[in-house]
């Protein structure tokens, strides 16, 4: 099944985003992805708008991870195509920032976390001169000021997590792709990371895909809920999402809409997995 | 541990080879011992004394250690650097896995000849054979050690369009220090073995040659001596390395992984 969604509905709520109108950022065109007779991805075709928060829900095996690993360059559709601005992603582009959920595995481990920050602006060739402010400033607005001197295996793992997130914004990323990057942490720090995610993607403008399990951190960050079906990988629908931004943790979570839409996605997940 | 126990335990590991050196004394003086192949632990002490105060001893060491330390260095390096190539590219490693197969099992000691009427006698034929001996296991330890670099930071490099030289130079070296001064520390060992065998059998200097002529003129406390050193001086190379292996890469030693 293919699905095509050209984006050019107004934003809801805060008036923080970029237009949404003429060229998308991201343009997947019938993306499949096979490994030799398996069929991983069965054709997926998606708009994302400059500045536009997606994310992608979905059961294990139906491609989501593969999904993203062919945004960020990282795997090869088998056919079709994947466009960043218009122009054909042959492969990885310091434009498009990965946030893995293995932290601990993503950090150079012999670098202290602004070590880990500076690897990003060494690859970009920004002037050593330089590296010092923007690396205080990154870590500043994520919450690390104290802690640039401290090795990745000094700290918890929130903030192992964060440090990826600023080695990525480093890289002045257009897109940022996140896969479930907070699965691995406690709820309080979690709801913390999205809270900060959403300012920093509010901040920059980037273009934000965000791959999770959890429906109900899907719709607190999303514009749009991509609902993957698995065997093989393919959109099963797509979700507008109409809360006001900013978004907040107890109100946009009471919010009615914000009930009746993980009613929905919950049946619609449910569904799948029978 | 404190300094009672240290003496207590030196104490227990230094018993057996006092004793043993005591009972060669008492049976070489109770033999009257007069050999052309055996001495007296005294009859070493004396002739050891004798080596250090001329110098001839100091000297020997200097010229081993330094044909030692060269080619273990250039050995080891050349080894890692291609190692971190087949490592990284599975192409070359495809193309040279047979040759290298093929070229590992000769013994170092049968190249000596080949070498030397390539280069003559002196130190750079020792060091030649030296690095040769070396070049193979560390090409084996580099590669496996790049294979095993965690997978999640190779793409991050990717991510990150890191070139070449920046991939070796800010991933992969860091991953791998603590397996290539495992390799430097290995081949340390062996790189003494090889220098000792390269000048008993055909270099003219060094402690190996030393111990040959020691031989050769009849003086087994001499010879003996020589021997007794050539343990210490590898002993102690040992300890040095350990010391900063534990020190510089604490996690690696204790197998916690990098």
């Amino acid at each position: 099944m293919v699905v095509t969604q050209l984006s050019t509905r107004p934003r809801h709520g805060g008036g923080h985003s970029a237009p949404r109108s003429g060229e998308p950022r991201i343009r997947i065109r019938d993306v499949t992805l096979a490994y030799g007779s398996l069929q991983i991805i069965g054709g997926i075709s998606l708009d994302i708008a400059p500045g536009e928060t997606i994310s992608v829900i979905g059961p294990s095996g139906c491609g989501k991870t593969t999904l993203l690993r062919m945004l960020a360059g990282l795997a090869r559709p088998t056919s079709g195509g994947v466009e960043l601005d218009g122009s054909v992603l042959g492969g990885p582009n310091r434009s498009v920032a990965i946030v893995f959920q293995d932290y601990g595995k993503a950090l150079l481990p012999w670098r202290t976390a602004g070590g880990n920050v500076s690897l990003a602006l060494e690859a970009r060739g920004c002037p050593a001169k330089e590296r010092p402010a923007i690396i205080r400033d990154l870590l500043e607005k994520i919450g690390l000021g104290q802690h640039a001197a401290k090795y990745p295996r000094e700290m918890s793992g929130g903030m192992q997590q964060r440090l990826q997130i600023a080695r990525c914004l480093a890289q002045e990323p257009k897109v940022l792709l996140m896969d479930e990057p907070f699965g691995a942490l406690d709820a309080m720090t979690r709801q913390a990371l999205q809270d900060e995610v959403l300012g920093l993607v509010a901040t920059t403008g980037a273009t934000m895909v965000f791959v999770t399990h959890d429906i109900e951190e899907a719709i607190y960050l999303g514009d749009r809920i991509v609902c993957l079906q698995p065997n093989p990988g393919r959109v099963g629908r797509i979700v507008d999402v109409s809360l006001a931004r900013p978004r907040d943790q107890l109100l946009t979570r009471e919010d009615p809409e914000f009930l009746r839409l993980r009613r929905e996605l919950y049946d619609l997940i449910k569904d799948d997995h029978q | 541990m404190s300094a009672a126990s240290v003496l207590k335990n030196g104490g227990r590991a230094a018993a057996l080879p006092v004793a043993l050196i005591v009972l060669a004394q008492v049976a070489a003086t109770v033999t009257q011992l007069e050999s052309d192949s055996l001495a007296s632990p005294a009859d070493i002490a004396k002739a050891f004394v004798s080596l250090m105060g001329d110098g001839t001893l100091l000297k020997a060491t200097a010229d081993t250690l330094k044909a030692a330390a060269a080619g273990c260095l250039l050995g080891v390096g050349a080894g890692s650097l291609l190692g971190i190539v087949l490592g990284l590219f599975r192409i070359a490693d495809d193309a040279l896995d047979l040759t290298i197969e093929l070229l590992r099992p000769v013994p170092v000691v049968a190249l000596i000849p080949v070498v030397m009427m390539l280069l003559g006698f002196g130190a750079e034929m020792e060091i030649v054979i030296i690095a040769l001996g070396m070049l193979w296991p560390s090409v084996v330890l580099a590669r496996a050690a790049v294979k095993e670099v965690e997978p999640r930071l190779m793409e991050v490099s990717n991510v990150l369009q890191l070139g070449f030289a920046a991939r070796v130079w800010k991933i992969v070296l860091p991953a791998i220090l603590p397996q290539l001064f495992m390799s430097l520390k290995l081949a340390a060992g062996y790189a003494l073995v090889v220098a000792v065998t390269v000048e008993i059998t055909a270099n003219p200097l060094g402690l190996g040659y030393g111990i040959m002529m020691a031989q050769q003129a009849l003086r087994p406390a001499e010879m003996f001596a020589y021997l007794i050193w050539i343990g210490a001086v590898g002993w102690l190379i040992s300890v040095l390395l350990n010391v900063a292996q534990r020190t510089f890469f604490p996690a690696f030693v204790n197998g916690e992984g990098r």
